[in-house]
């Protein structure tokens, strides 16, 4: 499944890395539920969360900058951050 | 870039930076450990020796653990398979205590080949790998291997040609990695025990190869 990471750029503690921020990727595997760590972080009570892994090219991440466009970038992304594409 | 040191740090005689005696004060979160440590002591909830014994504990992992898992793989598919599809569960059956770990290991192929990286911070495998090492925290590993990842691994004496994927694992999240190396040829036919000694440390970070024990 294609999706698309949200270009938000909240305050706190975020495990969602910035380089991947408005990237489009495909879902690679769906992990489980996790409490949120924007909550787990700061001891507020937390939500389960979605945690799934998704492969992204670097041609994607890095446009002409690639080194090699098709070698990837795998990263554990949590699924309110992401979009349907 | 696995060696680098400050140029104008002064060097031992084995070429390594002495380190600095830790003469500045306490920070806030030294002094909130110390306190908090002696008043579980203090309170009898835990002893000096219990803290003193689970540091050693911490201390004794070490790659040997992960090397003896990737030797299982390398010798029994139908173990490979499992480890593949839920790590965790699969290392506990093996006997390894993994604690509150989620573990993915991570195939490497003759088209595929993995690398590990925490972005974030320094997530690792510590219950399979030990203490990470120095470099694997350093920023400049942490930015580089997601944006030049064959240029990092040359600098590790890694080369491979494009004909082979480069996939950069981030551990972004709640899941730690391990890579299970690609077998070299010598070694097929060797049993577990001296397999084990093939697997390095670096290779099941997937910035080394396995190789023959010295």
């Amino acid at each position: 499944m294609k999706v698309r990471v949200n270009s938000h750029w909240p305050p706190g503690h975020i495990r969602t890395p910035a380089y991947l921020r408005g990237k489009q990727g495909e879902i690679e595997r769906e992990i489980g539920l996790f409490n949120n760590p924007e909550q787990n972080a700061y001891r507020l009570a937390s939500e389960q969360r979605a945690l799934v892994r998704v492969r992204f090219t670097m041609a994607e991440v890095w446009g002409d900058a690639a080194e090699t466009p098709d070698d990837v970038i795998e990263a554990e992304i949590y699924t309110h951050w992401l979009e349907p594409v | 870039m696995p060696h680098d040191h400050q140029n104008d740090e002064p060097l031992s005689s084995s070429g390594h930076p002495y380190r600095a005696d830790n003469d500045t004060t306490l920070s806030y979160w030294q002094v909130m450990e110390i306190a908090v440590r002696e008043l579980l002591i203090e309170k009898g909830h835990i002893s000096a020796s219990q803290v003193h014994e689970q540091i050693n504990r911490m201390d004794a992992r070490s790659p040997a653990n992960g090397a003896s898992i990737v030797a299982r793989a390398w010798t029994d598919p139908q173990f490979k398979a499992a480890l593949l599809t839920n790590a965790s569960q699969t290392s506990q059956d093996m006997g390894f205590d993994i604690g509150p770990m989620h573990l993915i290991a991570l195939e490497n192929t003759e088209k595929v080949h993995n690398v590990i990286v925490c972005t974030l911070c320094s997530c690792y495998p510590r219950n399979l790998l030990g203490l990470p090492p120095d470099w694997y925290k350093s920023r400049a590993y942490r930015s580089r291997t997601v944006v030049e990842p064959r240029k990092v691994l040359s600098e590790f004496g890694l080369e491979f040609n494009q004909k082979i994927q480069i996939r950069v694992h981030d551990s972004t999240a709640d899941m730690r990695y391990i890579v299970i190396p690609y077998q070299p040829a010598e070694s097929e036919g060797l049993s577990e025990t001296e397999l084990a000694k093939w697997i390095t440390r670096d290779s099941m970070i997937g910035v080394g190869l396995p190789r023959a024990p010295a």
